[in-house]
């Protein structure tokens, strides 16, 4: 293995580790509004504009649905592009969430994720980008700040990729990451710029028959985001599918190649499993619980209780295949939700894995905990909670209760 | 659905149009056409500037204007504007049918 790259620890709060990695992979076009709690991630980088520390063209919008209509218009001509959002503000782009993926634009977003109103709520859950799951964005969730840095310059890479060219949500828990300080291992600028290298643009066709490169360049003119009636609309969607399918072999690449030069991988990229091998229960999350989870299973291993944990930090595309293997032999699966898809018999994260299980060989028995909503505290009591449930469920070998509320005063 | 028209796997992303935008004859969306009365047409082009599609030519060659009805989508917006009114909307199927 080569050595890897010189790095410096440095105390940074997931916010500001965001923002560090935006400020190193060379962005041309920053298009953001502020809201709680991803505002340090602007803060933070409208300061390295005004020091003169970035060349990046750093623009003030008066709402986050403009926000991301100027990052689609930068992204187009073919800037790399970057913004940050959380709740109301990501619900307010909502629209143009799915102008920007159908217009295979490779805008990279920070999520600091947080609940939605109402009852006004700025704390952490995941209701804001679980509401945005088929907004045609590749959605990745980190476990920590380092991973909430490390995701942010790999973010470039997957969303840039030829075979993919489609935006990349990346989500962090809000509090929770957003605004903990942590001890981030960072590079020095040239490393991430070798990493992230210059966007590259696919070639298309004019109408004159020629080949150009596909942006907007008053040299080449060319139409972008026509109208698609409906004898052409299904066709643009069907490749849309298909870049998510290419999604998921490009972020494994971008995992490992990372690793190489960091010394750092997130499982494959897709799932990361904790003591999962010979595991009888298990619990799959998203995002920051898995670090709290894996100290609750070290406890459980001591105890001898075959614990695992399977964290999805690649939510969409969802990693189909590997959940199945990753789950293939274990018993009783417990899925945790951060959101609530009300009326939906589970969260959003439930429903999948659970469709994903399907077509295992041998079917676990599955059920959901919705947790964490507006940022009420989950404790590794709680967890292991959990994971007491679940062994109930195999020595009974039968579910009572196919969802439940974790942490809920009944 | 004719076999002219392509798949998924043959066609620019994200609706890059492939064909020049006048290759869309889009004046057969048109239920009204406009007609002219030529004798109260002083010329003044007025219905020139505010058709939004263009498709109003002004000939210096003829000293007159021309309606494109490839393009012309029947809005009206001519007949409204015309200062003289030699501009009328017609049912394009009764002057078909004529």
């Amino acid at each position: 293995m080569k050595s890897t790259a010189k790095q410096e620890v440095l105390a940074l709060s997931g916010d500001e580790a965001v923002a560090y990695a935006a400020k190193q992979s060379d962005v041309d076009v920053v298009a953001a509004y502020p809201i709680t709690p991803q505002t340090i991630i602007v803060e933070k980088f409208s300061e390295y504009v005004a020091n003169g520390e970035v060349q990046t063209e750093f623009i003030c919008t008066e709402s986050e649905h403009s926000a991301l209509t100027a990052c689609l218009a930068a992204s187009a001509t073919g800037a790399r592009t970057f913004t940050a959002s959380a709740s109301a503000g990501l619900a307010l782009m909502h629209e143009m969430l799915f102008v920007t993926s159908g217009s295979r634009a490779p805008v990279v977003m920070a999520i600091a994720n947080r609940a939605l109103s109402a009852p006004l709520n700025i704390h952490g859950d995941q209701s804001d980008s679980m509401a945005e799951r088929d907004s045609g964005w590749i959605q990745i969730y980190v476990e920590n700040a380092q991973e909430a840095y490390d995701s942010v310059i790999q973010a470039f890479r997957i969303a840039e990729d030829l075979q993919v060219l489609l935006p990349v949500i990346v989500g962090l828990d809000g509090f929770t990451l957003s605004h903990t300080l942590e001890n981030v291992k960072a590079f020095s600028d040239d490393v991430v710029q070798r990493f992230v290298g210059t966007r590259q643009l696919a070639s298309v066709l004019t109408h004159e028959g020629k080949s150009v490169p596909f942006r907007l360049d008053p040299e080449n003119p060319m139409t972008m985001g026509p109208i698609a009636l409906p004898n052409y609309y299904f066709e643009f969607k069907r490749q849309q599918e298909e870049a998510m399918k290419n999604a998921l072999a490009v972020i494994q690449r971008v995992n490992s190649e990372f690793a190489e030069v960091s010394g750092r991988s997130y499982g494959n990229g897709l799932v990361d499993a904790y003591c999962l091998e010979d595991a009888e229960v298990a619990v799959l999350c998203v995002g920051s619980t898995a670090g709290t989870l894996k100290t609750v299973v070290d406890a459980l291993r001591q105890e001898g209780v075959k614990a695992g944990l399977l964290r999805l930090r690649t939510f969409r595309p969802l990693p189909v295949e590997e959940i199945r293997s990753a789950l293939a032999n274990v018993k009783a699966v417990a899925v945790m939700d951060k959101s609530m898809s009300f009326g939906g018999n589970g969260g959003a994260v439930f429903h999948e894995v659970r469709h994903v299980l399907y077509d295992a060989e041998a079917h676990p028995f599955v059920v959901n905990y919705i947790y964490g909503l507006g940022g009420r505290d989950t404790s590794p009591r709680e967890l292991r909670g959990i994971y007491e449930d679940l062994q109930r469920i195999l020595k009974a070998q039968c579910v009572e209760m196919i969802v439940q509320y974790l942490g809920l005063r009944e | 659905m004719t076999s002219r028209e392509k798949s998924w796997k043959e066609i620019a992303p994200a609706g890059v149009c492939s064909k020049s935008s006048t290759g869309f004859k889009t004046g057969d969306w048109k239920t009204y056409m406009p007609v002219r009365d030529p004798a109260k047409c002083t010329r003044c082009l007025t219905c020139v500037l505010f058709c939004p599609d263009g498709a109003i030519l002004w000939r210096p060659e003829k000293g007159d204007i021309e309606f494109d009805y490839s393009y012309c989508k029947g809005c009206g917006i001519c007949a409204n504007e015309c200062p003289t009114k030699a501009i009328t909307m017609k049912l394009e199927q009764e002057l078909v049918s004529k």
